[in-house]
């Protein structure tokens, strides 16, 4: 364990720097912009699942008064091939085919084209008049039906990837992945108690509450501006210009705040519409979707199909483990088969293990990343197999964990040895909590599970600028999206030695900061900050130079001490310290302006795990589910803004908790999503859940200047298998579906009881 | 298409503004008036985050067509605020780091002022039934419901 460390600002919660605009309204997200002369451009969306587009005609809605564009497949650059990395990337021509269909519609609400028109209600009428034929395929929904042999294929073209050999015919799996240690056979060979179990998870969206929203502007030499809301505006250009083949210098994209993204957010879908459409128009244009087209076209994540087996010896020592897990891709192939099956073992030190993992094509929307991408599905058959093994051994499932806990040396399943990691730490402090140790309300199920996450680095650029005065401006790349502003504030006054107050974030746009890569994976706080203290690091060594050649000393007889330079110990002068506010008002006559800065790739995210509990009831007459009370216990390596840590780990078992409960994507089957619509998506209001306990638990990470590991992921991972156990738990009965709604619970309730006449 | 000539009152200044019969008050208040702090999460009533007051009733501003505002008194999260400063909800969110994203925040404001208004002592739960058509994505509702109980104590004691 790290010794104590005495920071000033580090590990405090100040208001936000960007708090009083979006408290009062004025912060501007992705709808708010509105130029002059500025036009609605709409969507026209698939009425089909799967359907071949055998004719698109656009000549009545053009000539409609008041359309000023109108586009479909047609407008488009045939040729995009290769790949564009980052979290929201994946194959050029899949984004493109993507963000608007060309021959083929591959998911009830596919872009089929969009017009811009002076209001939106022309705009509408517009898409009425559109004439689209399509000839009408069979849809494939499930992943049971992709898989099969004889399934229609969503594209003709694709051929499973990693394979031992090049199949000889297409088919809706994009890719195969296996992972591997050790004799999983003789490991179940030695182990005295094996449990298996079967778990399938439904599509289930982000939900981030603000829509996809841009305005992009197009100047006669082809140069567009694009106003939007993302989690990552040079990820965004990068994508774009793929999708139009334009020159990444001709676009400019300014990040709006941002209203949620979880993962949603770090991929196109209006803007190259709508670049396309303000250049045919050369009008400004403004795009929006409804919520309606949030849950039909963007999002999800995969829905799952996985079937887990884990043998133990009768102390708990676990000895094998294997691991068939299939995740639904959606229209193109990308799911996070990957992460879940790297995942699936993270906390435990197995010797004897087996992943097997599928990413198959359904005539779903294409999915996206969302929070921890494919850990919360495969996590939770994992964390419900384990509780299961618990029960068979009569062991508390605390104390089996850390029995089989993963630690400082333990090889991840994934392959790096761990560097020191917070995992037995989380346990520990779970075992003792006052939410553990009382007894659980009469008739209540209490469930636990353990969640994890990579986290990744990436990168970041920073610049800090000193004013005339002292104060401190930080300029950086990534969008705040849930109090970044404030970490990165902190991080800088505690490293120049200002107060926090003295500090000021702002978030450039893709010409006036360096390239940064999304946020997302759990990386700004880490690696963002990281590039921020570098570059807080630069002013110093400035201000250290500064001094001496004001004071006529070597900058190595120069030290910098709570915001001052000052001369080190045992070098004699006689002269007054010079705070950061002194060497600013002299920069005129020392060199010149103040200007740190930093870039940087960042390495060694240290890996985060939580530990959730929980006490659930169980209405066995209306099968609701009520959450009593939530436990979250987290390493976040070291908090930097204390609430904003707290308010990860409480949102994200909020939406963890909204998954295991009530949230999927139901299909007829036509493939037409039921439930498009908040009211009947029913995400968690305030009156569904309790307070939310949180634990911070610092075990620091020692690739970060002060210890961070990203902490906005893991939070969401544990809540569903602690749904799944709770339940369990209350009911003793297994349910091995979620979410664990009122019709499933009652019927899981009727076959048990069913079963048991 | 004619327009309606609809005069109304926004945060206690008249207003006046054309419109079509069919758009609501959120589009106009957003497109038309520029006044873009009332949030669309879903245009359906589902989300609250266009939630506005009109003559002190919560409502969703998303439900509510424009030529209705005629003759009304329409608050929203741009009049909150006051010469002295932000209102104590306002501030307390702030304190309470309530808010993570931020696009839930206005109609979230709206619907605490208008249950505090009409209850200053609310209880937890009443808390939560009141804010349970305002959507937020992002916070687990707690250290909302934190801020709402602290605004209440700060508005009953006021310093």
């Amino acid at each position: 364990m790290a010794e104590a460390v005495d920071f000033k600002v580090i590990g405090t919660s100040p208001v936000r720097p960007d708090g009083v605009d979006k408290v009062t309204g004025r912060a501007q997200y992705g709808a708010d912009l509105n130029l002059p002369g500025m036009i609605y451009g709409r969507v026209l969306r698939s009425p089909h699942a799967h359907a071949r587009i055998k004719r698109i005609d656009t000549s009545r809605a053009e000539a409609i008064p008041g359309v000023y564009a109108v586009i479909c497949g047609r407008d488009f650059p045939r040729g995009q091939s290769g790949e564009i990395g980052g979290e929201g990337g994946g194959d050029v021509a899949d984004l493109a085919k993507n963000v608007m269909a060309r021959d083929k519609v591959l998911y009830h609400g596919h872009a089929v084209a969009a017009v811009a028109a002076r209001s939106p209600r022309i705009a509408e009428e517009a898409l009425a008049a559109i004439e689209v034929e399509y000839e009408v395929l069979p849809p494939v929904l499930t992943l049971e039906q992709a898989m099969r042999p004889d399934a229609p294929l969503l594209d003709e073209h694709l051929y499973t990837k990693n394979l031992p050999e090049k199949p000889d015919k297409p088919s809706n799996i994009a890719a195969v992945m296996q992972l591997a240690r050790g004799n999983v056979d003789e490991g179940f060979a030695q182990a005295d108690v094996i449990v298996e179990g079967e778990y399938k998870i439904p599509m289930a969206h982000q939900g981030y509450i603000e829509p996809h929203a841009c305005v992009a502007n197009t100047n006669e030499a082809g140069q567009s501006t694009v106003w939007c809301c993302t989690q990552g505006h040079f990820e965004f250009r990068a994508m774009t210009a793929k999708v139009l083949e334009m020159n990444v210098a001709d676009l400019k994209f300014i990040p709006s705040e941002i209203g949620g993204g979880f993962g949603g957010k770090t991929v196109i879908y209006l803007e190259p519409l709508a670049v396309l459409l303000s250049r045919k128009s050369r009008r400004p244009v403004k795009m929006t979707m409804s919520r309606e087209e949030v849950f039909r076209a963007t999002g999800p994540t995969s829905g799952t199909w996985i079937k887990i087996k884990v043998g133990a010896k009768k102390d708990g020592t676990m000895t094998a483990a294997s691991a068939w897990m299939a995740y639904e891709a959606g229209a193109f192939p990308g799911a996070p088969m990957g992460p879940g099956a790297m995942s699936i073992f993270a906390p435990y030190n197995l010797p004897n293990f087996k992943v097997e993992a599928f990413d198959v094509l359904v005539n779903k929307p294409k999915v996206a990343a969302y929070r921890a991408p494919g850990a919360p599905q495969s996590m939770h058959a994992m964390e419900c197999a384990v509780d299961e093994l618990a029960r068979k051994l009569g062991m508390d499932p605390i104390d089996l964990r850390l029995k089989n806990a993963a630690d400082e040396g333990t090889q991840a399943p994934y392959g790096p040895k761990f560097p020191p990691i917070g995992l037995k730490a989380c346990l520990e402090a779970a075992k003792r909590h006052p939410n553990y140790t009382r007894p659980k309300p009469p008739g209540a199920g209490r469930g636990v599970a353990v969640g994890f996450w990579f986290n990744v680095g990436m990168q970041s650029s920073a610049e800090v600028h000193i004013n005339e005065n002292g104060t401190v401006t930080v300029v950086e790349g990534n969008p705040d999206i849930g109090g970044s502003r404030a970490s990165m504030c902190l991080m800088a006054a505690e490293t120049l030695g200002v107060p926090y107050q003295n500090v000021r974030a702002l978030i450039g746009d893709t010409e006036s900061t360096g390239f940064s890569n999304v946020t997302g994976g759990s990386r700004t706080t880490f690696a963002t900050g990281m590039a921020v203290v570098k570059a807080c690091e630069d002013i110093i060594a400035q201000c250290k130079a500064r001094a001496a050649a004001t004071w006529g000393l070597d900058e190595s007889q120069v030290e910098w001490q709570d915001g001052h330079a000052v001369p080190a110990p045992g070098v004699n002068a006689d002269v007054k310290p010079l705070s950061l506010a002194d060497i600013a008002a002299n920069a005129a006559r020392t060199g010149g302006p103040l200007l740190g800065r930093a870039s940087l790739n960042a390495q060694g995210a240290g890996a985060s795990f939580s530990v959730n509990f929980g006490d659930f009831a169980v209405d066995r007459d209306t099968g609701k589910v009520d959450v009593l009370s939530f436990t979250a216990i987290q390493d976040a390596g070291r908090a930097i803004h204390k609430a904003y840590v707290e308010g990860q780990m409480q949102g994200g078992a909020a939406q963890g908790l909204g998954w295991a409960l009530n949230e999927e994507y139901i299909y007829d089957e036509n493939g037409v999503m039921q439930n498009a619509g908040f009211l009947d998506y029913r995400i968690p209001v305030a009156s569904d859940l309790p307070m939310i306990d949180t634990e911070i638990i610092e075990v620091p990470n020692p690739s970060h200047p002060y210890g961070v590991r990203g902490v906005g992921e893991t939070p969401i991972v544990a809540p569903l298998a602690v749904a799944s156990n709770a339940v369990r738990d209350a009911l003793g009965i297994r349910i091995n579906e979620l979410p664990l709604s009122p019709p499933r619970i009652l019927a899981a309730i009727e076959a048990a009881e069913a079963g048991a006449r | 298409m004619t327009k309606l000539h609809v005069t109304t009152s926004i945060n206690g200044e008249e207003v006046d503004f054309l419109c079509e019969p069919q758009q609501t008050l959120l589009e106009v208040l957003r497109e038309t008036l520029g006044r873009t702090g009332t949030k669309e999460g879903c245009a359906t009533g589902d989300c609250g985050a266009c939630s506005v007051l009109i003559n002190d009733r919560l409502v969703c501003s998303c439900l509510v067509l424009a030529a209705e505002a005629q003759g009304q008194q329409v608050t929203t999260v741009e009049g909150i605020a006051s010469e002295e400063g932000l209102h104590p909800i306002q501030q307390k969110f702030l304190e309470h780091a309530a808010l993570q994203c931020g696009v839930c925040t206005p109609g979230l404001v709206i619907a605490a002022k208008a249950l505090l208004d009409r209850d200053p002592d609310p209880d937890e739960t009443t808390i939560r039934y009141w804010l349970a058509g305002n959507l937020c994505r992002c916070t687990g509702y707690d250290k909302i419901i934190r801020a709402v109980q602290d605004a209440a104590k700060t508005l009953a004691h006021p310093a």
